[in-house]
């Protein structure tokens, strides 16, 4: 037992310091929008958290100072309208505040205006497809190899020898930073949904259905997530991986490939294209 | 001393003997026993599955199971703990104490209430069966959303099937509920003057004469799709799969506050009976759940806020969402204010209350959380609300039932139970529910999806805590079963009473409360 509470003790201690393992919180994230979701998120739990510290300081004076074997008597009053209209109140006043931030945030998620660029992003049982649009040039991104080796019932391999272990692809979705770019989503068989934590994103692929919206990295790097909406057997081994270059390299990495042409520069992702 | 008589001359043509006392049984306490311990045993199917998923996610990799059974595993777990424990629980509960709580000699309508409780055996059997089918049982997760539910193999028209009869059993369930409860008072008690736990099952009743013909609906809709060439839910032929998804939701909400409602009554009981002082503010807790109860009719869409609704629709369900805040609030707080200035003792069923008031609380903050629509894009399908709904349910819910079933045990056998035994089931129950479900807010937080057999390596130290708190709840629960079982074949004889002079009707019948009660209505003042 030690052994799994020392480390929760620690990460407690250093929740600054806390690193993948034994992560607490949401991350921030790389694009404005993600910031401000964070905040929302840090925002709704301190209420939370103050709201509750209140509440339970109250039931907790309650169960220590009013027990029968202190000698605690009865009062027999039942009803207190000036209190029951208070506490009807606070929480109507508290709920008010915490809308307003939260319907400002989403008026900005829900602007798909000025889009840079569009990429049509396809579930598929069980891989993505990737497209850029106007450029003609179209991917699969598939669980990489040494992921989906280690993940079979019985496979003899450390999956903690495995880098980025389910959370890596054969081909990264590659995209320029400081660009708005709008994405369209659908699918092609079952619900997905595309979800990448660092730019607060998760939108459902459905069949049928064209949904959008849009995201602007601010720094260059390589996101993680997953598919988030059960899809079969395979939902668990389908990631997403966010490659986000910055803008000129962006522009060499597309125009070796645009209308079909063969890969003729070592791109970022060229050694993982094979297959 | 009439009463004696009565009671005297109805035991000469009392229960039958053997097993046609259970099957043909009319009698709303036998009926109560028995979805009671249906409830019981469910719990321990659905617990069986729920350690085949902590074990397969003790740690990274697969060790023990195929995904497509796991994702068998966590819809039958699901499907079991929803339509075959927790709501037959507060059915049985409902079977025992609504007619004792108002002084009403049995249910209205009797043989309908066998024949509710009876459906359920057989539904339960054909939903596990199909885990024995070519292509397992369904593995779309509880919600049942198209394209993916209709992948199902051969199991998948005995499971619809299964649920249009757990349907069917909850629909006659609550008639009878109903007619008792508007029908057979005992005269002058008025509606207002019921107590609490009828008030919660009156109202859970409408819920679900409400809701459950729209999933009725819906799951015909995907028969009709998988076997018949519709394609309600078919983009391909014209339809729509975010309608099912519509149609589940307007269920789905209002289901959550079928299965908590009848939990918020024993609470509201027990907590009052063991700090020796009247429920504070009956009336305003009678608005309260009147109010939640008809906001759940306008929520449902916050199930649903990544299928890309539109920016008014978003804004709507968020703020909808957030006004069930007040009135859940107002209900914590009239709790609270039932135990300040009471004169508090911690026996088993007063212990579960508390943590009950703690712990649902934890639950109703993370949905507050939720509701929050810009965060949600980051908690939705993600461990976060895997430990909220877990929250509500389990600590919530599931605690409710055992709240009552400590709080009614010696009225239902005539004995005390093992309290020192109790208090060990409590405080192992509450140590490793949150154990359990503690660490998977984390989990969800640093973008842990829900529903995966094998997760990146960075998941594991949560997981292996989590797996641990469920393997040791789990096993607590059997405790629970040899603390009933002591109970029922002996103990401390229980006084009509039982706890210190509580208020209701059902502390007024001997202990145990004979085959037939209140054949004469008691009077009210």
């Amino acid at each position: 037992m030690i052994r799994f509470l020392i480390p929760i003790a620690a990460s407690l201690l250093a929740v600054s310091t806390a690193q993948a393992d034994w992560a607490l919180n949401m991350p921030v994230g790389v694009t404005d929008l993600s910031a401000e979701t964070y905040d929302l998120h840090m925002m709704v739990l301190g209420v939370c958290t103050l709201a509750g510290a209140a509440t339970f300081a109250v039931m907790i004076y309650s169960l220590v100072n009013f027990r029968k074997s202190q000698g605690a008597e009865p009062a027999t009053w039942s009803h207190d309208t000036k209190a029951e209209i208070i506490w009807t109140i606070i929480p109507t006043l508290i709920m008010i505040a915490l809308v307003i931030p939260a319907a400002q945030t989403l008026v900005k998620i829900e602007d798909t205006r000025n889009t840079e660029m569009t990429i049509m992003i396809t579930g598929y049982q069980w891989k993505w497809h990737y497209e850029y649009i106007g450029a003609n040039y179209s991917f699969y991104s598939s669980l990489a190899q040494s992921s989906n080796e280690a993940r079979r019932l019985g496979a003899d391999i450390d999956v903690y020898a495995v880098e980025n272990y389910l959370l890596d692809v054969d081909r990264h979705l590659v995209v320029p930073a400081d660009t708005k770019i709008r994405y369209l989503i659908t699918s092609n068989d079952v619900l997905h949904a595309w979800w990448v934590p660092a730019i607060a994103i998760k939108k459902d692929a459905i069949p049928g259905y064209v949904n959008e919206g849009w995201f602007k990295v601010n720094e260059p790097g390589i996101y993680r997530g997953q598919c988030a909406e059960l899809c079969g057997k395979d939902h668990g081994f389908m990631p997403i991986v966010l490659e986000v270059l910055p803008k000129e390299d962006f522009v060499a990495w597309i125009s070796a490939r645009r209308d079909g042409k063969a890969v003729a520069t070592s791109g970022p992702t060229a050694t993982k294209t094979a297959g | 001393m009439s009463a004696t008589a009565t009671h005297d001359l109805h035991d000469d043509h009392g229960p039958e003997k053997g097993w046609r006392r259970w099957v043909y049984s009319t009698n709303h306490k036998d009926i109560g026993t028995m979805y009671l311990i249906f409830a019981l045993a469910m719990l321990f199917v659905g617990g069986a599955m729920s350690f085949v998923i902590r074990a397969e996610l003790f740690q990274p990799g697969l060790q023990f199971v195929r995904p497509d059974f796991f994702n068998q595993m966590i819809t039958m777990h699901a499907l079991i703990m929803v339509f075959g424990m927790i709501m037959p629980a507060f059915a049985g509960f409902a079977n025992w104490m609504i007619p004792l709580m108002i002084g009403a000699p049995d249910m209205a309508l009797p043989r309908l209430n066998n024949w509710s409780f009876w459906l359920l055996p057989f539904a339960g059997v054909l939903l596990l069966s199909t885990l024995f089918m070519d292509g397992g049982a369904p593995a779309s997760g509880w919600t049942l959303y198209p394209p993916l539910s209709l992948q199902t193999g051969n199991g998948f028209p005995f499971a619809m099937f299964s649920i249009h009869l757990l349907g069917l059993s909850s629909i006659m369930a609550s008639i009878n509920i109903i007619v008792t409860i508007l029908n057979l008072r005992a005269p002058g008690m008025t509606l207002m003057q019921m107590p609490m736990f009828v008030w919660t099952w009156l109202i859970t009743a409408y819920l679900l004469i409400a809701v459950m013909p729209v999933l009725a609906g819906g799951v015909t809709m995907l028969i009709t799709d998988q076997f018949f060439g519709t394609t309600f839910f078919n983009a391909a032929g014209g339809g729509d799969p975010v309608l099912f998804q519509h149609i589940f939701w307007f269920f789905g909400h209002p289901e959550v506050y079928i299965i908590i409602l009848p939990a918020f009554g024993i609470i509201s009981h027990v907590i009052p009976a063991f700090s020796r002082k009247p429920l504070f503010g009956h009336d305003a807790m009678v608005y309260a759940i009147a109010g939640i109860a008809f906001l759940s009719f306008i929520v449902w869409a916050h199930h649903m806020f990544t299928v890309g609704m539109p920016l008014a629709g978003q804004l709507f369900f968020m703020m909808s969402t957030m006004l069930i805040a007040i009135p859940t609030a107002v209900k914590v707080f009239n709790w609270t204010a039932t135990m300040w200035r009471g004169s508090i003792s911690f026996e088993t069923p007063m212990l579960f209350a508390v943590a009950f008031l703690f712990l649902f609380t934890i639950g109703g903050f993370s949905g507050l959380m939720v509701a929050i629509v810009p965060a949600d894009f980051q908690y939705h399908d993600s461990y976060f609300v895997v430990a909220h709904f877990h929250y509500v349910l389990v600590p919530g819910a599931l605690f409710g039932a055992f709240c009552g079933a400590y709080y009614w045990l010696p009225k239902w056998t005539g004995h005390m139970y093992d309290e020192r035994l109790g208090k060990i089931h409590f405080w192992l129950s509450a140590i490793f529910v949150n154990l359990t479900f503690f660490p998977q807010h984390f989990l969800g937080l640093a973008g842990m999806p829900r529903r995966i057999p094998d997760y990146s390596t960075q998941f594991a130290d949560f997981n292996m805590l989590s797996s641990i708190g469920a393997f040791g709840f789990g096993l607590s629960q059997l405790l629970f079963v040899y603390v009933i079982i002591k109970c029922v074949r002996g103990g401390e004889k229980a006084t009509a009473e039982v706890w210190d002079n509580p208020p209701g009707l059902e502390w007024t019948v001997p202990s145990p409360a004979p085959h037939h009660t209140f054949e004469d209505p008691p009077i009210m003042r």
